[in-house]
């Protein structure tokens, strides 16, 4: 079991609030992403959770039962840190051990959950080496290891892959997943990344300066997202937002498209503008237009090849069924 | 390129050159030091046998025999261990806590802490002398020497060791929090191992620098908890200066030592540059 409350919890570092009074359920076995840009606070939130920092205000709950004022060793989490945060001085095998030794278990069942976690996460050949002698991935499977053994409430990950290359990167990010599917334990994910945190969660809880702009399934948020935050903030490209006359058609502030949400043609459109940089991935080109008179640049998405060159005149006309409208406020309008 | 090259052979023998003349003017004293503990008292005043003497182990028997050089050697351990321990024992929490708990007011405490120091030791010799002979009842006793050694060099150890922790990461300690660790297992498990090299650094400076104290030694103690220092002090005697029995004991007492150095230099290089060096 892992549920977790959050109930106005709060908290300051002096007299700068760094969150304000703030409610979350996390249910058993979902696999949550707190996600914004850095000093959002969602690192900090993380860390209310595990105990590492003290509340200023408000009640954790974990399955139930308030651990508040309880130390990080007696709440039954495991947590996954960015530096990976490996005892230098032991082994892996001592490393994954560590948790157990701590919790008095028995030499044989320990032996046997090591052999577990490290056949699990292709760990058998370093049982032996130091830290030291690993590669960044190699490190952080010992860390999630060490989560592992311990049959946590639930895990808790701080950006865990951004010390990690791309490569390494995507092929980690479908280990945890694959983990998550196969122990079914809540995990709380920190990220700043939005691809990870659309890829990998049941449930994103997007944040800014402290305070929770919106929490939803990954589609939820992109499809209507509550704010003009979170629509330019999930989804990449970002949201085209345009402002002004355009808008006003509409009877709003701001209306916001996808750059996947609009087509492109040569000769005819509603929008007209100016190619400027088009960049070719293969399976689809993402084109920054200029000069549209709506905002400085819009870019658009489309599938496959097309030719532009930089300069060209080209024709833009949104999916209206997939427009955005937002108030002076930013906040959506049905 | 010629010059440079010129200059570089140059400088190839010049440096070691001055670093040797530099060496031997500072290592002078030292050898004359063991060189006149070899001398009879008489010789070591006579220029005539300044380098040309007869060895004599005269000064040592001498000091064993008459001065019962041993006591104070076993005053000085004692002392110097013990107040090495008891000064580790206050600072590696404290450090730790400065390290890893900081507050608003931690740099003005580190900063108090070694204001300490910059206390004349003079201006407190009459309270300290009043206190312990006639309150306190502990002149010279092993208990006031251990005390007062912990105490003048705990500014330097917490110092020292805060510097030390302050290299260890926030998150690896974390971890060990998550994992299970109350604060005792903190320090044991992962700060003492971690920071082992300075620890050992620490402790052997202050070992060096409690045994080489005078100053409190020579002064709050007479017979019972005296140290080597207090020895070689008692041999600037009424009857007056004896070289060779004082070089004698001079070098029994600074033998331990630099053996000791001798053996850690890589620790006390360490330690003296805060860990500069790795």
């Amino acid at each position: 079991m892992g549920s977790i409350t959050l109930n106005k919890i709060n908290k300051s570092f002096g007299d700068a609030e760094v969150i304000p009074p703030l409610d979350l359920t996390i249910e058993d076995g979902e696999f949550v992403v707190f996600v914004g840009p850095s000093g959002c606070g969602k690192s900090t939130l993380l860390r209310l959770i595990a105990g590492l920092e003290e509340t200023s205000g408000g009640h954790v709950s974990i399955d139930g039962v308030d651990m508040t004022e309880t130390s990080p060793a007696k709440r039954g989490l495991a947590m996954v840190f960015q530096s990976y945060a490996l005892y230098p001085h032991m082994t892996v095998r001592k490393n994954i051990a560590f948790p157990m030794r701590m919790a008095k278990m028995p030499q044989a069942q320990q032996d046997a959950k090591i052999a577990a976690a490290a056949t699990a996460l292709n760990l058998t050949d370093y049982l032996d080496r130091k830290p030291g002698q690993l590669s960044g991935g190699q490190r952080q499977r010992v860390a999630i290891g060490r989560a592992i053994v311990r049959e946590p409430a639930a895990f808790l990950f701080d950006e865990p892959l951004s010390n990690l290359d791309a490569a390494l990167r995507v092929g980690m990010r479908l280990e945890i997943m694959e983990l998550h599917a196969k122990l079914k334990t809540t995990m709380i994910y920190v990220t700043h990344d939005q691809v990870e945190a659309m890829t990998m969660a049941d449930k994103i809880v997007v944040l800014r300066a402290g305070v929770i702009e919106q929490v939803g399934s990954p589609l939820e948020l992109y499809h209507t997202p509550l704010n003009k935050f979170v629509a330019g903030f999930i989804g990449s490209p970002k949201m085209n937002q345009i402002e002004g006359p355009e808008a006003a058609k509409h009877g709003v502030t701001t209306i916001g498209i996808r750059p996947e949400h609009v087509s492109v043609s040569k000769t005819e459109g509603m929008w007209k503008g100016k190619v400027g940089v088009a960049e070719h991935l293969g399976s689809d080109t993402f084109i920054h237009v200029h000069d549209t008179g709506l905002m400085d640049m819009m870019t658009v998405r489309i599938t496959g090849d097309i030719e532009v060159r930089h300069g060209d005149t080209i024709y833009l006309t949104p999916d209206m069924e997939k427009l955005h409208k937002f108030d002076a406020q930013g906040l959506r309008q049905a | 390129m010629a010059i440079v090259a010129q200059t570089s052979r140059f400088s190839k023998i010049a440096w070691p050159v001055v670093a040797w003349i530099v060496g031997l003017i500072f290592f002078f004293p030292i050898f004359y030091m063991v060189m006149t503990s070899f001398k009879t008292d008489a010789d070591a005043v006579n220029p005539e046998f300044l380098f040309s003497f007869t060895p004599t182990l005269e000064n040592y028997a001498n000091m064993t025999d008459n001065y019962d050089y041993w006591r104070f050697a076993t005053n000085s351990i004692i002392t110097s261990v013990f107040a090495t321990l008891f000064a580790l024992v206050v600072g590696v929490p404290c450090a730790y806590s400065m390290a890893f708990s900081p507050t608003r007011s931690t740099k003005d405490i580190l900063m108090w802490m070694l204001s300490t120091k910059m206390l004349p030791a003079a201006a407190v010799l009459y309270p300290m002398t009043f206190l312990t002979k006639n309150v306190l009842g502990v002149f010279d006793t092993h208990f006031l020497v251990i005390v007062v050694l912990c105490l003048i060099n705990l500014p330097i150890v917490v110092w020292m060791l805060f510097t030390y922790f302050k290299d260890i990461p926030k998150d690896i300690i974390e971890a060990g929090q998550m994992d299970g660790l109350n604060t005792w297992g903190e320090i044991k498990e992962i700060l003492i191992p971690l920071a082992w090299g300075g620890i050992v650094s620490t402790a052997l400076l202050t070992f060096i620098f409690c045994w080489n104290e005078a100053y409190w030694t020579v002064r709050l103690t007479t017979i019972d908890a005296a140290t080597l220092s207090k020895l070689i002090e008692g041999n600037r005697a009424p009857e007056g200066l004896f070289f060779g029995r004082l070089s004698a004991v001079s070098t029994a007492a600074v033998g331990p030592i630099i053996v000791l150095g001798w053996f850690c230099q890589k620790q006390l290089v360490q330690g003296l540059t805060f860990g500069a060096v790795k």
